[in-house]
C-alpha cells in the first residue's frame, strides 16, 4: 500500500485506506520521538520549505520538528520575509522557491485554494498546512490518530464538533475525514456560524449544543474568532459562553468515557470553561504530540521511501 | 455599392418573418427583402454573398459588455472588443461605464464613440454612469450624456445602495427616455463573497454570495419602477427567485425588462471546483435549479435579452488566489453558440433567439437595428447552425482569455457580420 498523490491538498482526496495507512505509519513513528536520540536518517538530503503566509506557531513548529526528526533540511519563509510584501504574486514566489529544488513545500495561506494554485504548477509535493476556511488535513489526521488511540477505533464513534463551523477548516477536514472512516459526526453552533449543506458532507446539524453532545464519545470545541466575530455572528462572550460554551454540566450529557479535544489555541472561559479545559477528559496535549507523528508520516509517505514513483 | 445576400433563411421576428428571402442592400441600407427569383436584375453589378443553408438575421446586439477603454487597455481596447464582437456575430455592443475615468461625462462618452469610429468594426453604444463616479451620491448630467451619444445609464458593478437615490435616478431617466440598467445586488449581503453560497462554497471553504443578495435588490428595483413609472432593466439575472420576481412584476404591469448571460444557462457553481478563477463572476454561477429557471424565463419571455457581460481580465487579475481574483468572464465570442444550444435542446426557437439577441436589445436601448425592415441600416449577421468548432481562447479577437468554456466543442457560429453594408467578419469561403 502506498500513496498515489503528489500533493496533500485536502482530506477529501484521500481514501479510507490511505487515511489508515497514514495513521498506522504515524503510530510507528511515535516511538522515534520517545528515544534519547530523536532522529532517524529517513529523509536525509531532502529539502522542505515551510511557506507560511499566515501566522502559525503550532503547526509550523510541528512540521519543522517532524521534518528534523527525519533528518530533512527545512527552511522557513513567512509572509513578512518573502517578496510577497513587495507585490510578488503567489505563483512567482512559489516558482522561485521551486528553482531551489525542494522536495516539498508546506504551505499555510489565508485564501482557500491557494495550495491548489501551486500544486498544479509545481513539481514538488505541496502539503496543505491550512488554507482559508477550506482544509487542514494534517490537523484532522492527528485528531483521528488521537481518537483512534484512546478509543481503539474510529468507526461508529459519535463525535460532536461545536462552534464556528463556517470559518473552521479544522471542522471541515474532520467532518469529511471522520465520515469517511465511519464515525458519526454531529455539528452544533448558532446558524450565523453554520454554512449551508453540511449534511452533504456527512454531518448531522444541530443548533443548540445539548442534543449534539448527548452520548458523545468525542467532543471537539472550536476556537471562536473573537476579534473578527464579536457582535456580528454572536452578541458577545458572555452569552456565547452561556449558550454554547462547554461547561461541566454539558460534558455530563456525553458518554461516560468522553474525550475532549481542541485544535488550539483555546479561549478559556469562552468556548471552553477552565475547569473543563483542565479536566481529566482532556486530550489536547496528546493531540500536539500526535501532530508531530502524523506529520512525520506525511513527509515520509509523500517525499520519502514508499510513495509513488 | 450593392450587395445581394442570396439563398439564406431570413429570420426577422420584428417583421414576423422566417422564410427564404434575398436581402437586397444598397448604400449601406436594406433596399428590400424579396422572395427568391423576384430580385429582378439586382444581382448584376452587386456583390453576391451566398447564404444557401445559412441563417440571415438582423445584426446581433450585445447590450452588456465591458471594453475597458479608457484606463485598462491591457485588458481590452475598444478596437479589440469591437473585433471580438464582430467575430461573435454582433454588429453592436453597449459598453458599461466602469472605465477609468468612469463614463459619467460627455468627454468620456465622446472618446468612446471616437475610438469606436476609428476601429471601424462593430458599433459601440456607450452606457453612461447613473451617478457621478458611480458613487451613488449625485446624479450625472443625463441630458448632456444623451446628447453626446449615451444610450442608457447604469452603475454596473457598483450598484446604487441608497433606495432614495435609485428612485431619483429612475425619475430623472424619464426626462430623456434613457433606460436605467440595474446591477441588482444588495452589497451588505454579498460582501466578501467569492462564489454562490451553497453546498459547494461550504466544501471549498469560500465565502458565499446568497441568491437573496440579488433577489432583494431586484425586489427593490421592481418596487421603485412601480413607484416612479420609469422602466428599469435588470442586468445579468442568475437565480430562480429573480426570474419569479420579474415574472410576477411583469404580470402586474410594472415596466421591467431583464437580461441573462450565457454562463447562467450553461454552467452551475460546480464549474468553480478546483478553484477555477475563470469561472468566477458576479453574480456567481448558481445551482442546477437556477439554471433551469433562467432557461424557463427565457422561454416564456420573462427574460427579454441575452447579454454576455463580457468582462476581459488579464492573468494579473485571474492567475491568483481565488478569493482575490477579479470577477468576470469574456463572452462575446461564445455567446451565440451557447444560445444556439438552447435551440438544439428545444428550449428556444430560432425566432426567440433572434428576439433576445437582437430585437429586444434594440428596443430596450432604443437604438437602431433589431430588424431588417426596408430602409434600415444593413446590420446583418449570417449564422451557420452546423459549423463545428472548438473554443480556444488563444484565438480570440478579445484580449481577454478568461473563459470558462476553454476546450469546449461548439456547434454553430456567425460566419459573416455586416454593419451598414460593410463586412466586418467573414468566415465564408
Amino acid at each position: 500500500m502506498e500513496l498515489r498523490h503528489k500533493d496533500l491538498l485536502g482530506i477529501e482526496y484521500l481514501s479510507p485506506e490511505e487515511i489508515t495507512l497514514i495513521l498506522d505509519t504515524a503510530e510507528n513513528f511515535k516511538e522515534v520521538s520517545e528515544r534519547e536520540i530523536k532522529k532517524v536518517p529517513t529523509l536525509r538530503g531532502k529539502t522542505i520549505i515551510l511557506f507560511f503566509y499566515e501566522p502559525s506557531t503550532r503547526t509550523r513548529t510541528s512540521f519543522e520538528v517532524a521534518a528534523k526528526r527525519l533528518s530533512a533540511d527545512t527552511f522557513n519563509l513567512s509572509a513578512s520575509t518573502s517578496s510577497m510584501v513587495k507585490g510578488e504574486t503567489l505563483i512567482d514566489t512559489a516558482r522561485n522557491l521551486e528553482a531551489m529544488n525542494p522536495d516539498a513545500i508546506i504551505i499555510r495561506h489565508s485564501s482557500s485554494g491557494a495550495p491548489h494554485l501551486l500544486a498544479g504548477r509545481l513539481k514538488s509535493s505541496v502539503i496543505n498546512a491550512g488554507d482559508g476556511a477550506h482544509a487542514h488535513p494534517s490537523q484532522a489526521l492527528l485528531d483521528m490518530l488521537t481518537m483512534r488511540e484512546v478509543k481503539g477505533r474510529l468507526e461508529g464513534l459519535k463525535v460532536a464538533i461545536i462552534g464556528d463551523i463556517a470559518h473552521s477548516r479544522v471542522a471541515r477536514s474532520n467532518m469529511i475525514g471522520l465520515s469517511k472512516m465511519g464515525a458519526r459526526v454531529r455539528v452544533a453552533g448558532p446558524p450565523s456560524m453554520m454554512p449551508p449543506g453540511l449534511e452533504q458532507y456527512g454531518a448531522k446539524v444541530f443548533i443548540r449544543p445539548e442534543p449534539a453532545l448527548e452520548d458523545a464519545d468525542v467532543i471537539m470545541m472550536l476556537r471562536l474568532q473573537l476579534e473578527r466575530q464579536t457582535g456580528r455572528t454572536f452578541p458577545g462572550i458572555r452569552e456565547y459562553a452561556k449558550v454554547f460554551g462547554l461547561n461541566r454540566e454539558r460534558v455530563s450529557l456525553a458518554g461516560p468515557e468522553v474525550i475532549i479535544m481542541h485544535p488550539g489555541p483555546m479561549n478559556r472561559g469562552v468556548e471552553i470553561a477552565p475547569e473543563v479545559a483542565d479536566g481529566p477528559e482532556n486530550v489536547i496535549l496528546d493531540q500536539v504530540t500526535n501532530g508531530v507523528a502524523v506529520r512525520m508520516a506525511l513527509l515520509y509517505l509523500f517525499i520519502g521511501g514508499g510513495q509513488r514513483e | 455599392m450593392r450587395i445581394l445576400i442570396r439563398g439564406g433563411r431570413v429570420i426577422d421576428p420584428g417583421q414576423g418573418l422566417d422564410d427564404l428571402r434575398e436581402v437586397l442592400i444598397e448604400d449601406g441600407r436594406v433596399k428590400d427583402l424579396t422572395v427568391p427569383g423576384q430580385e429582378g436584375g439586382f444581382a448584376a453589378g452587386s456583390l453576391v454573398i451566398k447564404a444557401q443553408g445559412l441563417i440571415v438575421t438582423p445584426g446581433l446586439i450585445d447590450m452588456h459588455v465591458h471594453l475597458r477603454e479608457p484606463g485598462e487597455e491591457y485588458k481590452e481596447t475598444i478596437s479589440s472588443g469591437a473585433a471580438a464582437a464582430a467575430a461573435g456575430g454582433f454588429t453592436a455592443v453597449a459598453a458599461m461605464p466602469n472605465t477609468n475615468p468612469i463614463n459619467d461625462n460627455r468627454s468620456v462618452t465622446e472618446f468612446i464613440l471616437s475610438q469606436a469610429r476609428e476601429a471601424g468594426s462593430a458599433r459601440v453604444w456607450p452606457i453612461a454612469a447613473m451617478t457621478k463616479g458611480s458613487l451613488g451620491q449625485e446624479l450625472c448630467e443625463y441630458g448632456d450624456l444623451a446628447e453626446a451619444g449615451a444610450v442608457a445609464v447604469s452603475d454596473d458593478g457598483r450598484p446604487v445602495s441608497n433606495a432614495q437615490m435609485m428612485r431619483r435616478v429612475l425619475e430623472y431617466t424619464k426626462v430623456f427616455d434613457l433606460r436605467a440598467i440595474s446591477h441588482a445586488e444588495e452589497l451588505a449581503l454579498s460582501a466578501g463573497g467569492a462564489m454562490n453560497e451553497g453546498v459547494t462554497s461550504t466544501g471549498l471553504g469560500l465565502t458565499g454570495i446568497p441568491a437573496a443578495a440579488e433577489e432583494t435588490a431586484i425586489f427593490r428595483e421592481v418596487c421603485l419602477a412601480g413607484l416612479t413609472g420609469a422602466p428599469v432593466h435588470i442586468a445579468h439575472v442568475s437565480t430562480a427567485g429573480s426570474v419569479d420576481i420579474i415574472r410576477q412584476a411583469k404580470a402586474g404591469g410594472i415596466p421591467v425588462t431583464a437580461e441573462t448571460a450565457p454562463h447562467y444557462f450553461s454552467l452551475t457553481e460546480e464549474a468553480v471546483r478546483g478553484y477555477r478563477t475563470e469561472a468566477k463572476m458576479n453574480p456567481p454561477l448558481r445551482t442546477r435549479r437556477d439554471l433551469m429557471a433562467v432557461r424557463a424565463g427565457l422561454a416564456d419571455g420573462t427574460i427579454d435579452a441575452i447579454a454576455s457581460d463580457h468582462a476581459p481580465h488579464s492573468v494579473l487579475e485571474k492567475e491568483i488566489e481565488f478569493d482575490q481574483a477579479a470577477f468576470g468572464v469574456v463572452g462575446l465570442e461564445t455567446s451565440l453558440p451557447l444560445a444556439l444550444n438552447l435551440f438544439r435542446e428545444g428550449i428556444l426557437s430560432l425566432a426567440q433567439i433572434v428576439t433576445v439577441l437582437s430585437l429586444n436589445p434594440a428596443k430596450i436601448l432604443g437604438v437602431p437595428g433589431g430588424s431588417l425592415g426596408r430602409g434600415q441600416d444593413a446590420d446583418v449577421t449570417i449564422i451557420d447552425l452546423d459549423r463545428q468548432w472548438k473554443v480556444e481562447a488563444s484565438r480570440f479577437k478579445s484580449k481577454g482569455r478568461n473563459t470558462p468554456f476553454e476546450g469546449l466543442a461548439m456547434t454553430g457560429q456567425a460566419v459573416l457580420t455586416m454593419v451598414q453594408g460593410l463586412v466586418i467578419h467573414n468566415l465564408l469561403p
